[in-house]
């Protein structure tokens, strides 16, 4: 009994913290999306106006859809990417000081600010960026390809570059921890390598791979300056739509989508633990 | 002397600031003077909320300098403020605010009306902001929030613009512009002469627009009006039908890819015109400054179908009395009467007293900005960077010819809301 007061005692000030910063300001979100507005001043009330607003507009379902998009596709290319990478060092780095050492290589760009790693792609993607000339100096193509900027495949390309390491990092983790006595014993029953890969390796890196996808994925849906930077303002994240709406003084739709959106992320998440059980995982 | 003695005599800074004598008498009479001694006007503090265009250290160490109290800047663009006025309104004194944000927040009654008595140059106020007349007497253009519309009160306190001029001011009109579309005249190659060019195909995958709904909408109905898909009742008020086809071409022009982006920021607008991104697209003039400062030849091409205007005004919170109003009030006399009309005019603004700022300005540079004329020398930007060698000209020519162009004017449209929410479809498709 008194280990639990004591462990309660240790999680209180996290506690604390979380509630006040992160409990009572979505509390106010959730409030305020019941509000009332006349276009200029929003007011106490339980009106679902806001939310028939935000479930009636067929912009919605489309920015939530192509969020959705950018969600999926950055996952998946960043788990091949990831799993790839975490797989080659855990399995074929013998020496832990070069494992370590390359592992760290992988953080180099973090160096750095998101925003700095995101701007330099433009320079260098735009129509008379260094791609571009080179292709055309090389005879590859006749003018410039314009798809590679301010378009989505621009917005995907900068989140696998920005979220990689976030799928890396939980995946190499828990490809560590599994003892090689699993893998020899694979082995010797007459295992394939893919084999080993699908009924080893995958199964015991689960957690990791959970977490990965928790990261990336919330990270992505919960974006706005990327998609309207490296979209040049032509895509619509749902947190870009809820700025708009902020920018015009519409509060309480802007929570209204708010909500919506914690709604989705909420679901998301919670499919993904119930999938993977991350804490008795963790706890081995 | 005991502790609670010393609170109540004067501190050690009255004290120097009033002269040892003046001191012992105040001292030694009343204990509530220096009390007041201490609202002195050098005590103030003023925060002056404008956009990026307005806001300038250089200008802030100027007025609080002439003014002996402290002049503070903070830059947010009119949304932000109005947002702001809206849920911290103490945490402004001036807003410097776009004409048409009266429209939506005058209402609200965050401001107080200003005595145009107390505005030393008052009178020499452009009469397109006093009485909505142009400078020869024709007058000016009602599409969109002409600041005139929304200039007077009839008492202090209404709720409702008054229709003509009364002592009363809703705010003091500073700067101004007639706006238009900015060019690569290397990357065109041929005069461009209309704002229908915006939708021209041959441009296509080259062309960015404002992603600010008001004002987007605005210069894509200017281009749609001179191509002659549509003629509208009024291009800064819109009736739903005519959002509705403006978005329909634009929906189809964007899916056809005719649009590279839709910038948010300056710095994207910059960027955009000096990466070759973009060859024509609606911008500041200010940008097209910054780009001509970097090098790169562009243009802020005046157009035959005439021009967008829009103004701004300093207006009074209103939390201000008493020693801080009367402040804010020199701040404003002071913002009229040249360094800062100087300053905004080298990014291509102008003023609402273009008499002071004639005065501030070199004779070469007032002849270049307002004059239209050639450049006698090099003409220089407000930082100091040449932006133009000496015998080109300003697009668009002389100040009474672009302001006498302006077709219409940034707006709140009545289906303002409306049009949010067409404008968040079109970017989303």
């Amino acid at each position: 009994m008194t280990k639990i007061r004591a462990a309660q005692c240790l999680a209180s000030p996290m506690l604390a913290l979380l509630v006040a910063f992160s409990g009572a300001p979505l509390v106010m979100v959730v409030v305020l999306s019941f509000w009332s507005f006349d276009g200029l001043e929003y007011h106490p009330d339980f009106t679902l106006a806001n939310y028939v607003e935000v479930f009636s507009s067929p912009v919605t379902w489309r920015i939530f859809f192509h969020t959705a998009f950018y969600a999926a596709t950055t996952w998946a290319i960043t788990l091949v990417i990831g799993f790839t990478v975490a797989y080659y060092l855990v399995f074929h780095v013998r020496n832990l000081k070069i494992q370590i050492g390359l592992f760290l290589l992988c953080t180099i760009p973090f160096w750095t600010s998101t925003v700095i790693r995101m701007i330099s792609w433009i320079p260098f993607l735009g129509r008379e960026g260094l791609f571009n000339s080179t292709l055309m100096a090389t005879g590859l193509t006749d003018g410039p390809l314009t798809f590679l900027l301010f378009s989505d495949f621009a917005v995907i390309l900068t989140y696998v570059n920005l979220f990689t390491l976030f799928m890396l990092a939980p995946i190499f983790n828990s490809m560590a921890k599994i003892d090689r006595n699993v893998i020899e014993a694979a082995l010797d029953a007459g295992a394939t390598q893919g084999q080993i890969l699908r009924e080893v390796v995958i199964p015991l890196s689960r957690t990791g791979i959970a977490l990965g996808s928790i990261f990336v994925i919330t990270l992505v849906m919960g974006d706005f300056f990327i998609v309207r930077v490296m979209s040049g303002g032509q895509s619509t994240s749902v947190v870009s739509a809820m700025k708009n709406n902020i920018d015009q003084l519409y509060y309480p739709q802007a929570a209204a989508m708010a909500v919506l959106l914690i709604a989705t992320v909420i679901l998301l998440v919670g499919s993904i633990l119930r999938v993977v059980d991350v804490r008795a995982e963790l706890a081995r | 002397m005991t502790k609670d003695d010393r609170a109540l005599r004067p501190s050690r800074r009255d004290v120097l600031k009033l002269g040892a004598g003046a001191a012992a008498l105040g001292a030694g009479s009343t204990l509530g003077a220096p009390m007041i001694w201490a609202q002195s006007l050098k005590d103030v503090t003023l925060m002056h909320v404008g956009p990026s265009y307005s806001i300038f250290p250089d200008i802030v160490a100027q007025a609080s300098a002439d003014l002996g109290f402290k002049v503070e800047m903070q830059n947010a663009w009119t949304a932000d403020i109005m947002a702001r006025m809206m849920s911290q309104p103490e945490s402004i004194d001036v807003a410097d605010l776009e004409f048409w944000a009266l429209q939506r927040i005058w209402r609200a009654g965050k401001l107080q009306a200003i005595d145009t008595t107390k505005i030393a140059l008052w009178d020499k106020i452009l009469p397109l902001f006093r009485s909505g007349t142009n400078l020869d007497g024709s007058p000016a253009s009602t599409q969109g929030s002409l600041p005139f519309e929304v200039q007077y009160v009839a008492a202090a306190g209404d709720k409702e613009f008054a229709a003509g001029p009364t002592g009363l001011a809703t705010m003091m009109p500073t700067i101004f512009n007639a706006d238009t579309l900015g060019l690569r005249p290397d990357l065109i190659g041929r005069p461009v002469e209309s704002w229908a060019e915006l939708l021209n195909p041959e441009f296509k995958g080259k062309v960015a627009l404002i992603n600010v709904p008001q004002i987007g909408i605005m210069d894509a109905a200017m281009a749609i009006e001179a191509r002659g898909d549509l003629t509208y009742g009024d291009k800064g008020n819109m009736t739903r039908e005519e959002i509705d086809k403006t978005i329909e071409i634009l929906t189809a022009l964007k899916q056809d890819g005719h649009f590279r982006a839709f910038w948010t920021s300056f710095d994207e607008s910059v960027n955009f015109m000096a990466s070759g991104e973009v060859v024509l697209q609606s911008m500041w003039s200010p940008a097209v400054t910054a780009v001509r400062g970097r090098g790169t030849d562009c243009v802020y091409q005046g157009l035959k179908e005439g021009y967008r205007g829009w103004g701004n005004g300093l207006g009074l919170m209103g939390h201000l009395e008493g020693i801080r109003l009367e402040a804010a009030m020199e701040y404003l006399n002071w913002m009229l009467t040249g360094p800062y009309g100087a300053f905004v005019a080298r990014q291509g603004y102008y003023s609402a007293v273009p008499e002071t700022t004639q005065a501030s300005l070199t004779p070469d540079e007032w002849d270049y900005w307002y004059g239209g004329k050639p450049a006698a020398v090099e003409i220089k930007d407000p930082f100091g960077a040449v932006m133009e060698n000496p015998g080109r000209a300003r697009d668009g020519g002389s100040f009474e010819a672009r302001v006498g162009g302006i077709r219409c004017w940034n707006a709140t449209m009545d289906e303002g809301e409306y049009l949010v929410k067409r404008w968040n479809e079109f970017v989303a498709a």
